[in-house]
């Protein structure tokens, strides 16, 4: 038998106007965790997506087990036991866990489901790996965490022993991501390999074996995790070498621009409310953070404070002027600009061209439309210049539709178009989720330029690492409340995460019987 | 290849595919006939210019019915009820010329903006209570239907006198329709401009072309306008465009009044042509429907509703030419299914990338690369939706038309 399970050798696959992959070749071992690393747009998930048949390469070839395999089609891959977490999860939302599990392999007596039968096994399952969930539950109650143990679960309950995991911990909290890499060490004592998309460097070190390195379509190449330092595989990854830390002239503080007053957002999921009573200020020249778990009410007080949901009692005012029931496009007027927790919900028309969307805030302003004609030639200008100024890659440029963008672009093209409006308050809600090292050190230079420039920066965040080096100010939310305000010179990671567990409240005395919150989910 | 080049093939493919079951359905029936009466169904549209004017003539409000689904489809809503929307059109274009003795323009204005305000209400639902606007138009076309009919039989006028029916005007024992134009408001039947003279032909007049200007005019909305901007955006992605500070009720409540208004104007194209009047009906008028096959050949887009309304129109007036060796209702059922594959234009268009897609694995000296954009697998994935998914699809898909 071959060493390799699993050959990728010489890959290309094009694109209209892009290499996607070119001539990539990459080996998966027995047993090991082979971390895939590489930029936003690198090619990373192209490759993957031809291993498991969503598309066809234009060259090369697959071996498994040392015989060349043909895979026309994600069912083609599940017969050879592949199998793959998407980033974005394949669920069917009002399902039941044990539905979405047996889906499209229902074991079945002469047409008629056999779910007792599918159920013990996926119990089993779950038992086994420690995979935690409730099989009856519907996909649209339970966390993102759980959800992707059901795609875990997917896959295990199809016998797979290639696993591919599609950046599997941008959406989870850090705890989500411990119980996750333990769960992959499980798998490989079991003889299974795992494919693992990443570009956190943390993780790789953490759980992978050997790691592959992608850059702009090309295979830099692939190194043992033992020999190398994380300083290294960055340099692989972006081809220069990366600042890690941020960096932040002395502060100069001006007046309020943000003034939150007694904020408070009714729940849409229970009787409770989800933000209560929130008041805090974020001045000019300042980057304020409001750190949590997620589901804590951050969603909900950015909805209420960006105009997309209402609230029930408080004031917010912005310049001086009070916007507590102002429409969204006055608040755009006096000057804030929103980065979005949801780029597909929220941030992008994926059906519109990457210009379309450029302008998306501004289409309306003189510079873009005269008498109600749009003006191409100059959003095509404007758009030509924000792709350039920063750096957002696309297939076709400013006619590439927003949906072939790859998700860090996508994010590009949403920051580049908040920052350009050069607004007073800029609200960036996980501004660099899913985004690579490059890109975040890139994001984080401009939180931090708008702050020099005498701006105000609301920062949510659920990553430690960025609570704890972009902002001037932390303010940790925990059950819809503020419970605590810190200077991240003078506080531990540890001292933090007391109070997003709801273990300290800085105002007042904390119950004995306080729990891990219940979580919030993502309201439609 | 481009993706509007593809759009194209797909529906001229779609069409041919559709003849190839008609011929079928002919020598089923009647193989003796079948092929030169298929002959005829080709060709009986150019076959003179009287037949060319009937096939114009029937093609502007086709043209309109198309425009008004088509717009819908652009903006993320389906709107099924073009037929009421006609139907209200057409009366109260009847009305403003029988018994408000009004000329040809008010007449078609009065058709617009009845169409708009058959159109408004499923849009205010929508935008207020989110009621789907597939019911409430639905509904409305029967409303709308029911109304005009019970208004055509009953309006009076000071002396009492059935004034929509052609008792009023002239001795007639006929009352299942509207007094024709002809006498009663000459100045109401749309111009000829000539041209009736030059096709020979009554039908003949100057409807055709509004319709395309009309046509283009809404191409240059969606596409050049921000008005158009923001209603494409609400369209494809509500959340984002209410993100973006956009009124999204508005524009849905928008949206769907120019839509029942196209759908209107073409009512008044219709009947204000002198040739035609308002039958009570039983059923909802057919033109509204076939509009949906008008913007789904013509994948949403306002210019293509043009070309795929004169298709229609121009086998229309062909599967008339199969009388009498042919019975009516099997001219219809052939045409219906010319019609019903030509629509698969999606379906083809999908298939043709695929084919192109497998073609260029396995053959890999062509230079180009395939071109697969991630939007055309990720519907295949999720193909899951009905209808209203379907607009989606369409309005996705067309884009390319444009560009």
């Amino acid at each position: 038998m071959s060493e390799y399970v699993i050959e990728m050798l010489n890959i290309t696959k094009e694109f209209p106007g892009i290499k996607a992959n070119d001539n990539i070749t990459l080996q998966l071992k027995r047993g090991e965790v082979h971390a895939l690393l590489g930029e936003n747009g690198a090619g990373k998930s192209t490759l993957m997506s031809v291993l498991f048949g969503l598309y066809q390469a234009e060259q090369g070839t697959i071996k498994k087990d040392g015989q060349v395999v043909q895979i026309n089609n994600p069912n083609d891959a599940n017969a050879l036991h592949i199998g793959m977490v998407h980033q974005h999860f394949k669920l069917v939302e009002i399902f039941s866990v044990l539905d979405n599990i047996i889906l499209g392999a229902e074991p079945n007596k002469m047409g008629f489901l056999q779910k007792a039968e599918a159920r013990k096994k996926v119990v089993a399952l779950s038992e086994k790996y420690g995979l935690q969930v409730d099989p009856d539950a519907k996909i649209e109650d339970i966390s993102v965490g759980m959800q992707q143990r059901v795609e875990i679960l997917k896959m295990l309950y199809r016998d797979n022993d290639i696993l591919i995991f599609d950046e599997p911990t941008a959406v989870l909290t850090p705890q989500e991501i411990d119980e996750l890499m333990e769960i992959m060490r499980n798998f490989t004592k079991e003889g299974k390999s795992i494919l693992f998309i990443t570009h956190k460097l943390n993780e790789i070190m953490a759980v992978a074996d050997r790691c592959t390195v992608l850059r702009k379509g090309k295979c830099i190449g692939t190194v043992e995790i033992k020999n190398t330092t994380k300083e290294e595989l960055s340099r692989m990854m972006v081809g220069r070498t990366v600042q890690l830390e941020v960096e932040k002239g002395a502060q100069n503080l001006g007046d309020v621009v943000l003034d939150v007053k007694g904020v408070t957002v009714p729940s849409k999921l229970h009787s409770n409310n989800a933000v209560k009573d929130v008041s805090f200020q974020v001045r000019a020249g300042e980057i304020v953070c409001l750190a949590g778990i997620e589901g804590n009410g951050q969603t909900q007080f950015v909805y209420a404070l960006t105009g997309l949901d209402k609230m029930s009692a408080g004031s917010i005012s912005l310049c001086g002027h009070d916007i507590t029931k102002a429409k969204i496009r006055d608040r755009s007027k006096l000057g804030m600009s929103h980065i979005p927790e949801d780029r597909h919900k929220h941030g992008l028309v994926l059906d519109f061209s990457l210009e379309e969307n450029l302008v998306l805030q501004r289409y309306w302003q003189p510079e873009f439309q005269k008498s109600g004609f749009i003006r191409s030639q100059e959003v095509r200008k404007y758009a030509e210049k924000l792709i350039q100024q920063y750096d957002i890659r696309s297939g076709q440029g400013p006619i590439t539709a927003a949906r072939a963008m790859s998700g860090g672009n996508q994010q590009k093209a949403i920051i580049a178009r908040e920052i350009d409006k050069n607004p007073e308050l800029l609200v960036a809600v996980q501004p660099t989720r899913g985004l690579d090292v490059g890109a975040i050190e890139n994001v984080h230079k401009q939180l931090v330029a708008q702050r020099d420039a005498g701006k105000a920066v609301l920062l949510v965040s659920l990553e430690l690492e960025e609570v704890m080096s972009v902002p001037d100010r932390i303010l940790v939310m925990y059950e819809g409340e503020i419970v605590g305000e810190f200077d991240p010179k003078h506080v531990t990671v540890e001292e933090l995460g007391l109070y997003m567990a709801g273990a300290k409240n800085m105002y007042r005395e904390v119950g004995v019987g306080t729990q891990v919150p219940e979580k919030e989910g993502n309201e439609a | 290849m481009k993706k509007g080049i593809i759009s194209v093939l797909a529906s001229v493919i779609s069409i041919l595919v559709g003849l190839l079951f008609g011929l079928l359905l002919l020598i089923l029936v009647n193989s003796s006939q079948a092929f030169p009466k298929f002959g005829e169904l080709l060709t009986a549209g150019v076959s003179n210019l009287p037949k060319l004017a009937k096939v114009l003539y029937q093609a502007a409000p086709l043209i309109m019915t198309g425009l008004a689904v088509a717009f819908a489809f652009k903006t993320g809503l389906f709107n099924i009820g073009a037929s009421g929307q006609y139907t209200v059109g057409a009366f109260c274009a009847l009305l403003c010329a029988i018994v408000f003795q009004l000329p040809w323009w008010v007449c078609l204005l009065a058709s617009f903006v009845a169409g708009a305000i058959w159109g408004f209400f499923p849009g205010l639902f929508k935008a207020l209570f989110n009621v789907n606007e597939v019911i409430t138009s639905i509904m409305f076309n029967w409303i709308g239907m029911m109304a005009v009919n019970l208004l055509c039989m009953n309006l009076k006028n000071a002396d009492g006198k059935l004034v929509m029916l052609p008792i009023a005007w002239v001795s007639s024992p006929i009352k299942d329709r509207t007094a024709a134009l002809s006498y009663a408001n000459p100045n109401a039947i749309i111009p000829k401009a000539g041209l009736d003279k030059l096709f020979n032909s009554n039908y003949m007049n100057i409807s055709i072309f509004i319709a395309i200007a009309i046509a283009i005019l809404l191409w240059v909305v969606l596409n050049r306008t921000t008005f158009g901007y923001e209603l494409k955006a609400c369209g494809y992605n509500k959340n984002a465009s209410i993100y973006a500070g956009i009124n999204a009720k508005r524009n849905i409540v928008l949206s769907m009044m120019i839509s029942g208004a196209m759908a209107g104007l073409g009512g008044g194209l219709y009947y204000l042509s002198g040739t035609a009047e308002y039958t009570i009906q039983k059923v909802l008028l057919p033109m509204g429907f076939n509009g949906i096959s008008v913007a789904l050949l013509a994948t949403s887009n306002p210019i293509g509703s043009i070309f795929s309304a004169l298709f229609i129109s121009y086998i229309q007036v062909g599967g008339e030419s199969l009388q009498p060796v042919y019975a009516k209702e099997m001219i219809d059922i052939i045409i219906a299914v010319i019609i019903y594959l030509s629509a698969f234009a999606l379906l083809t268009k999908t298939i043709i990338s695929k084919y192109i897609r497998t073609d260029k694995s396995n053959v890999n000296e062509e230079s180009k690369a395939a071109p697969v954009p991630a939007a055309v697998t990720g519907n295949a994935e999720d193909g899951a939706g009905l209808l209203p998914d379907t607009a989606k699809k369409t309005t996705e898909e067309s884009e390319g038309v444009e560009k």
